[in-house]
């Protein structure tokens, strides 16, 4: 056996890629690790680094989720405006946020590197800046390349933050178009927004090592009401850095789940030259199907491969959500839970399940009496 | 730290409490631990500030509550002096429990004006809120503030010019039955605490802490201080060598039943694990091992001594009580217990343990048998209240499985702009306690 | 979810089609609602980009924003759309109805799902601070469209009331189907569910309805890709044309997109009719009349509110107003479920199910039966009840029965003997003024009777001070609402 996240893992997570590029991550991408945690086909996927949303699509199930270009060219608009002149909007609302008493600030574009797209040559430049000597004024770094282990395996963070730093502290700055109206914001996209700071602030923190301290409090900034006038609020991400941190340390343990997967699967493609999936699909979906998932509705939220694990699961009762299942006893199958409901299975009902079927039974005659009243009207 | 030191510290915080009430514009908050001799404060203050000439007034969450402050107050204030007299204002649905009718220098009356001679009237917030007086109350005296809803807090508060707020913060949070967001990011979110409001708009109101807990003993204090009061640890007042709990009949043959009481009697924790499977709510299995380690420490004539007591105090029922999450459960437990002619046990959900004290809890573990967590079953303050009941030793039954069940747990809770973040986290609390149950796990057969 | 309607979602697997879990509708069907699908521009708060308007299903109403970016367009929205609503509105305002009584109908708006409700709060607030006149003049119809959404969104939150109403949710209130509830917020799967079209099964239907190229969503946000192939060339063309100057390449260009998104809308449209007929086959709860009424009278007092010259709703609740609606909802949330329990078998099964009430038949009866400790003999039958159902409900506990929810009944004795429970009630009121009981007020040997441990009774609201009155632990009286400039002039773009 390898050493966790040693060698032989990486040969088998590339294995599973079948000779493609790791995907990759971003913070969206880390975010989403923290979703469904107990989904060994995902933990998969993800620390392989596949292109899920490819492989979805060539398995038969495409994936649900597109962006309307209305959407990109509205965040694209908000975020200009801001980085357009840092030093004016961008500081105002930084000052004002943090209550800091700066009266000017740097501006450093850190994906500026002489064209190199080489992001082992940006991620030292970044690495190079930031750990630098501090400047009092504070200073605002934009797309600084972070770097991130994520399954035992650094993977390089494709930037969408800004770092603002002042005395030896760096805060992240998010920028999102989602409105904030008379100081509230949906919920949701709130949530992923700070799950992603927070990935943002493990790897600053990775990345800045005690040179600095990098805040816990984010700067979130977002339209204000119904105009373009950008608002920020403060987002304490604590809660967030301690599941991912959690969330990181088991997805390092990788091996576990390898450990459960026969040697010979594989999410390969086998695509030619020109990127066009070759292999064969129903090939594909029985590799799929040979590990482990843990479907729940949720999952048609975030997930790439959500139609595939939920066609999979039809006749089971996952596919109805967690507190149908709960309110179920438990019940794995929906024929079984329908058997012991009406109690005409002929065969004894197994030791385990008895205290779920006393339940389904009392409620399928509690249903039935009901319904018969209501015909009869005897009430 | 022996019971001296302890005492010493905790009364020197309270004297700094009391003092301090000479010079606050507008009041106090004081977050106590679990045990950390809540009620003593309130009657210490309330008695205070009769001394000092105000008129005051006591506000708890229950009747319950009301009648027990009462009991205690009436005593001291008759050994303080003789003519001295508290009001207990009730309502029409209440009877005044006998402890509170004993004693002579109590007149309890269900109209505040009948009780204008009183220096000092106690009552529950709801009672207090159909009060309609010009009179203002120099002080009012506010317990159990952290379960105490804001909306509540409103409706009252015209009625005092100062406030002494205690409480426990760790414990659960109030709740409403109707879910919107209308409210959230408002600093005056009637569906949060009372505390939480009143801080949000006085931030000059200093918050204090009680220091020791008079009830948890040195094995449980350090363990719910850290998984529930991460920012403002406790400890306990005794010493390990002052606390034991012991049987007065020795185990026949080996069963887990048994191991699991002499490891609890031993270390103060048990957790009595049964074999991994998922389970409706009302596990049988659980259920019966909840009553028969309940049943068994009676029959086994179990007793302690304690600071209180030289002598070993037998554990009578009324000093054991289950805690479950659920109704449902709480009933299963009752009616195991009843077959097993265990009589006199308390068995209640969380929400209805809190501000109670036990020698030995049992808990039935809310994430028990359960296929998947929710906010409801995760929630610190419910964990934090069924394992902080004890004085001696805490039983935790459950199936295997559960830090599996908290790996596997998606945590993408919704994020309210502008609510600040509460801790400690449900799940992570849930983590920690189960990191230390690890070491104390007996396995059920 | 219960246990109850969990196991209908497992028989609507196996049966192929969603399952009654209600046998009475709890909400009103209104003779002539309104049926409102809105559609707004993906990524922006609050843009529209269209709405299917109207009360007749053969004459819908396609309202457009040609440019939902321009200021301009959307004020000519939010004019034609307040014409139509407005006009709705005051078909159920005519005349005065008198001191202290009602209109004799309300309106009822209806949306598809969640998304839509959120869309007309948002619509709400974005234009009932508007002005008609000063520096941002708008006609009379945009900031009274505003205060009337937003009052039927504050409405929504209320549980008694159904002036205000989504399709996804009324519907999932009475139907389980085989999907999950984040399926159920789908209009087109969800009706796939409750009605599939003849030869196909629940799930078939469902699984084509998912399709958005088959089904378009029911909104408020569009299918990205129908933005990127559609929308987005259309808008462009537009815009272009009206730079230029070229009216009748605009025209065409409008004309196209009203194609367009008329088909993308209408099946939406025609979902909702469908919503609305299923949910009126079903015959009403007892209590829906009474809750209707209390729906009147709010609308009755918006009307006269506004006629006074009522200002507009308050961007956030004050301590007071939130303290107090909070009290209110719950009140109102309880009400509810009691009478829902009241009025559906089904329902109070569900209770039954956890103990919070019990059936069964009455296995001895005292009706004669008098107290005469008190001065006075009183009237006090003493029944006992037999049941399989778990039983919470504690000694001295108050009791209520459907049959008879104004008797006040009190437990007695609760003995449990195996399956069995036993359970002793004294009823207390309602058997006339005489030592024996009104025929039938008391329920008699042998008869089945169901009793819980919740009141259907209105609870009068609690008191809390004048916002002038506001305490300092919630701030202190917060400052008079006035309508400001800014408000009037507050950007939307």
């Amino acid at each position: 056996m390898s050493s966790p996240g040693g060698a032989g893992t990486e040969r088998r997570l590339a294995w599973l890629r079948g000779g493609e590029l790791p995907q990759t991550h971003n913070a969206r991408t880390i975010a989403a690790l923290a979703s469904n945690p107990g989904c060994a086909r995902r933990a998969l996927l993800d620390a392989a680094a596949t292109r899920k949303q490819d492989i979805a699509e060539h398995a038969g199930y495409p994936v649900p989720f597109g962006m309307s270009p209305f959407a990109l060219s509205r965040g694209v608009v908000f975020e200009r405006q801001l980085k357009d002149d840092p030093g004016g909007l961008l500081l105002a609302l930084l000052r004002e946020t943090l209550n800091l008493d700066i009266a000017e600030v740097g501006f450093t574009d850190l994906n500026d590197v002489g064209g190199s797209p080489d992001l082992a040559v940006r991620h030292a430049r970044t690495k190079a800046v930031l750990t630098g000597r501090p400047d009092q004024r504070g200073t605002l770094f934009d797309h600084p390349l972070l770097r991130f282990r994520v399954g035992g395996r650094h993977a390089y963070l494709e930037p969408d933050l800004i770092a603002f730093r002042h005395d030896d502290t760096f805060h992240v700055v998010e920028i999102k178009s989602f409105a904030v109206i008379d100081g509230q914001a949906d919920p949701a996209k709130v949530a992923a927004a700070a799950i992603q700071s927070a990935v943002y602030v493990l790897a600053m923190r990775d990345l800045v090592g005690d040179t600095a301290t990098v805040h816990h409090e984010s700067v979130l900034i977002c339209p204000r009401d119904f105009a373009n006038t950008p608002l920020a609020t403060t987002l304490d991400v604590r809660k967030q850095l301690g599941v991912l941190e959690r969330q990181l340390s088991r997805i390092a343990g990788i091996d576990s789940v390898l450990a459960h997967v026969p040697a010979d699967v594989s999410f390969s493609l086998d695509a030619d030259e020109k990127g066009v999936p070759q292999r064969d699909p129903g090939d594909l979906l029985r590799d799929i199907k040979r590990v482990d998932a843990n479907y729940s509705p949720e999952c048609l939220a975030s997930c790439e491969l959500c139609y595939l694990c939920r066609d999979e699961a039809s006749g089971s009762t996952s596919v109805l959500g967690k507190s149908v299942r709960e309110e179920l006893g438990g019940i794995e199958s929906v024929p079984r839970a329908l058997k012991l409901a009406r109690g005409d299975d002929p065969l004894p009902v197994p030791e385990d399940l008895r205290e779920a079927a006393a339940i389904l039974r009392r409620a399928a005659s509690l249903r039935r009496d009901a319904l018969a009243a209501a015909r009869a009207e005897t009430w | 730290m022996s019971i001296a030191e302890a005492a010493d510290r905790a009364r020197l915080a309270t004297e700094e409490i009391l003092a301090s009430m000479e010079s606050v514009p507008r009041g106090v908050v004081v977050d106590s631990p679990p045990g950390a001799g809540k009620s003593t404060l309130v009657v210490r203050a309330a008695t205070e500030l009769v001394r000092r000439g105000h008129r005051v007034m006591v506000i708890a969450q229950t009747n319950e509550q009301v009648d027990d402050l009462t009991d205690v107050l009436a005593g001291r204030l008759a050994d303080h002096d003789g003519d001295l007299r508290a009001g207990r204002l009730y309502s029409e649905s209440h009877r005044v429990g006998w402890r509170v009718e004993r004693h002579q220098n109590v007149v309890s009356a269900k109209s505040a004006g009948e009780l204008l001679d009183c220096r000092v009237v106690l009552s529950t917030a709801h009672k207090w809120a159909t009060v309609t007086s010009d009179e203002q109350w120099a002080w009012a005296i506010v317990d159990e503030a952290y379960q105490m809803r804001s909306d509540l807090l409103l409706r009252v508060a015209g009625l005092f010019g100062k406030a002494l707020f205690v409480g426990d913060p760790g414990q659960l949070d109030p709740f409403s039955v109707v879910e919107v967001d209308r409210w959230s990011g408002l600093s005056w979110d009637p569906t949060t605490s009372a505390v939480e409001v009143l801080l949000n708009h006085n931030d000059h109101v200093p918050v204090k802490r009680l220091p020791v807990s008079w009830r948890l003993p040195a094995s449980a204090a350090p363990v719910v201080s850290e998984a529930f009061y991460p920012f403002n640890p406790f400890t306990a007042a005794t010493s390990p060598q002052e606390r034991r709990l012991e049987f007065g009949a020795s185990a026949f043959g080996d069963n887990s039943v048994d191991r699991a009481l002499e490891l609890a009697a031993r270390s103060g924790w048990a957790l009595y694990e049964l074999p991994r499977a998922h389970k409706p709510r009302t596990d049988r299995e659980a259920v019966r091992a909840c009553a028969a380690l309940a049943a068994r420490l009676l029959e086994r004539a179990a007793r302690t001594v304690s600071e209180r007591s030289p002598d070993p105090l037998p554990v009578t029922p009324d000093r054991i009580a289950v805690g479950t999450a659920h109704r449902d459960q709480a009933t299963a437990v009752r009616a195991a217990l009843a077959e097993l002619g265990a009589e006199g046990v308390t068995v209640d959900t969380a929400n209805r343990l809190q501000g109670r004290e036990f020698d030995v809890t049992i808990v039935l573990h809310p994430l028990s048998g359960r296929r998947d967590a929710t906010a409801f079953h995760l929630e610190a303050g419910r964990l934090c209240v069924l394992t902080s009941r004890h004085r001696h030793a805490c039983v935790v039954v459950a199936r295997k499985g559960i830090p599996d069940l908290l790996d596997a747990h998606p945590s993408v809770e919704p994020v309210h702009l502008n609510v600040p973040v509460k801790f400690p986290d449900g799940w992570e609390a849930q983590q920690a306690i189960m990191a230390h149950l690890e070491r104390h796990r007996v396995a059920a057969p | 979810m219960t246990t109850l309607t969990s196991l209908a979602k497992v028989e609507a697997i196996a049966l192929d089609r969603a399952q009654l879990i209600r046998t009475v509708r709890h909400v009103h069907v209104s003779p002539r609602p309104l049926i409102f699908v809105p559609l707004q521009l993906a990524g922006e708060a609050c843009a529209p980009l269209a709405a299917m308007v109207g009360d007749d299903r053969d004459h819908e109403r396609l309202l457009i924003a040609y440019e939902p970016r321009d200021r301009t367009e959307r004020f000519r929205f939010a004019a034609g759309l307040g014409e139509v609503i407005l006009g709705y509105v005051d078909g159920y305002a005519a005349g005065d109805p008198g001191e202290g009584v009602p209109y004799p109908d309300a309106p009822q708006v209806w949306v598809p799902n969640a998304g839509g409700m959120k869309f007309a709060e948002l619509l709400g607030r974005s234009t009932r601070f508007r002005r008609t006149e000063g520096p941002h003049p708008v006609p009379a119809s945009v900031p009274l469209l505003g205060r009337w959404v937003t009052y039927l969104a504050e409405r929504a939150q209320h549980p008694l009331s159904s002036l205000f109403l989504s399709a996804t949710q009324a519907l999932t209130a009475h139907w389980a189907t085989g999907q999950s509830a984040t399926e159920d917020q789908n209009l087109a799967t969800l009706l796939a569910w409750i009605a599939p079209p003849p030869g196909q099964t629940g799930a078939q239907a469902a699984l084509l309805a998912e399709n958005p190229a088959r089904c378009p969503p029911a909104g408020p946000v569009t299918d990205p890709d129908f933005d990127r192939d559609v929308l987005e060339g259309l808008i462009k063309a537009i815009v272009a044309a009206r730079q230029s100057g070229d009216a009748a390449a605009r025209e065409r260009a409008q004309a196209l997109m009203a194609r367009e998104l008329h088909s993308v809308l209408k099946p939406t449209w025609d979902l909702m009719w469908q919503a609305v007929d299923l949910l009126r086959s079903l015959p009403p709860g007892d209590h829906v009349a009474e809750r209707w009424k209390t729906d009147r009278f709010s609308f009755t007092g918006y009307v006269r509110y506004l006629q006074e010259g009522g200002v507009p709703q308050a961007r956030r609740d004050a301590a007071v107003d939130a303290a107090r609606r909070l009290a209110r909802l719950e009140n109102e949330a309880q009400q509810l479920a009691a009478h829902m329990a009241y009025d559906d078998p089904l329902v109070m099964a569900e209770y039954r199910m956890t103990g919070d009430a019990f059936a069964g038949p009455v296995v001895r009866a005292e009706p004669d039966r008098l107290d005469e400790t008190g001065k006075r003999a009183r009237l006090r039958p003493w029944i006992t009840v037999e049941t399989t159902d778990d039983v919470l409900a504690e000694l001295g506990a108050d009791l209520r029965s459907p049959a008879r929810p104004a008797q006040q009944a009190r437990v007695i004795e609760v003995e449990r003997a195996g399956e069995r429970t036993r359970v002793t009630i004294e009823l207390q009121s309602g058997m006339g003024r005489k030592l024996v009981p009104e025929p039938g007020s008391v329920p008699g040997l042998g008869d089945v009777v169901c009793y819980t441990t919740f009141k259907a009774e209105f609870q009068p609201p609690p008191k809390f001070p004048d916002r002038e009155d506001t305490p300092w632990t919630h701030g202190g009286p917060p400052p008079e609402y006035v309508p400001r400039d800014e408000e009037a002039a507050e950007e939307w773009e």
